[in-house]
């Protein structure tokens, strides 16, 4: 199993995973540093980071079920009042946690 | 207006910022270090080499698609199985596309050798955390750098343990870590809320992203859903006022 430092091609399938990844990290930067940024295209910008959570966090929510959802409201209405994150996320997981052991 | 500030004043970069993006980033590093134990036990057991995973966990950094790529590893490596994994790891994070993109507004003037290298380290968290102190008035993009390291340190290291004690890497369930990442997105939602438009790009991504992820094996529902989100955003109806401010200001001004 260990009997090498180094797999056989693990540098060429690290290499190009490397390759593919900063792509992804860079293109989008690269490439609007290179169209003009219309007042359309900047208000679009602007929903991204609202959309890339929701598109993250919902779908795992409806998956993981009322622990989850229950949890992201808890966080969302913590933060809210307190806008202390590091409470808010300590409530959330406990939240996960408290609905787990209680069996849901 | 937050959109006028903007436009007008250059970003700059102080080691105070650097700090207090690392300090914004704490509440996330419990669920990185669990994460990373979790993927140093599932590659001791796939049989990588100690250097196999550290090279793995530095060089490619992104956390969900190493997981998925792991799946494929195998030893000997031939060069379609090395080109399928990039491809994998490719679709998982064609998301950091659009992240990237959004930065744009802020950071485009920002030298291209001190920007990029950072870019080349951004991760989901580093980005919301940078966006939306931005958002609310700052230009400080040493935060983007104190978070961005923060992850990197942490996701680099602590995969070791879990590497050398792979059998007794605690189930991320029991505490509920599991869902650390959506909970700590939920506290960056909160504050990037400001009016009752911003919730239509938001209706439309969820949608999107979860009729997506019912119909589509994989990892295209975050793209999916950030990009309807991103083009609701640009064609939603807006009041006029916001519009109004950006026009005032010319350059030199401010």
């Amino acid at each position: 199993m260990m009997d090498g430092l180094l797999t056989d091609g693990a540098l060429v399938a690290i290499g190009l995973m490397l390759a593919t990844t900063l792509v992804a990290r860079m293109a989008g930067f690269f490439i609007l540093g290179r169209v003009t940024i219309t007042p359309r295209v900047r208000r679009g910008l602007e929903a991204l980071p609202g959309a890339v959570i929701i598109s993250t966090i919902v779908p795992i929510a409806l998956r993981e079920g009322l622990p989850a959802i229950l949890a992201l409201a808890v966080t969302a209405a913590l933060m809210k009042l307190l806008k202390r994150d590091v409470v808010a996320v300590v409530a959330g997981l406990a939240t996960v946690a408290l609905m787990r052991q209680a069996g849901f | 207006m937050r959109s006028a500030q903007e436009t007008v004043s250059t970003p700059f970069i102080t080691l105070a910022g650097v700090r207090s993006g690392f300090r914004l980033a704490l509440p996330i590093l419990p669920g990185s270090v669990v994460f990373a134990l979790g993927f140093g036990a599932a590659a001791a057991e796939k049989g990588l080499t100690f250097l196999d995973t550290f090279l793995y966990q530095t060089i490619v950094f992104a956390g969900a698609s190493q997981f998925v790529s792991l799946e494929l590893w195998s030893d000997p490596m031939p060069l379609a199985t090395a080109l399928t994994m990039a491809a994998v790891v490719f679709v998982v994070n064609s998301r950091m596309m659009l992240m990237g993109a959004a930065l744009r507004p802020w950071l485009g003037s920002v030298p291209a050798h001190q920007i990029y290298p950072v870019l080349a380290i951004m991760t989901d968290p580093s980005w919301l955390i940078a966006l939306r102190y931005n958002r609310e008035g700052g230009n400080d993009w040493g935060i983007f750098l104190g978070a961005s390291i923060a992850m990197y340190v942490t996701w680099a290291v602590t995969w070791i343990p879990g590497y050398l004690a792979a059998s007794a890497v605690p189930d991320p369930r029991l505490f509920g870590l599991d869902l650390i990442m959506p909970v700590f997105f939920t506290t960056l939602l909160v504050p990037i809320y400001r009016e009752r438009s911003d919730l239509f790009p938001w209706v439309v991504a969820g949608i999107v992203a979860v009729s997506v992820q019912m119909l589509f094996e994989g990892y295209w529902f975050v793209l999916a859903g950030g990009l309807a989100g991103a083009i609701a955003g640009a064609f939603a109806p807006r009041r006029a006022p916001a519009e109004a401010a950006i026009a005032p200001v010319k350059d030199g001004e401010a």
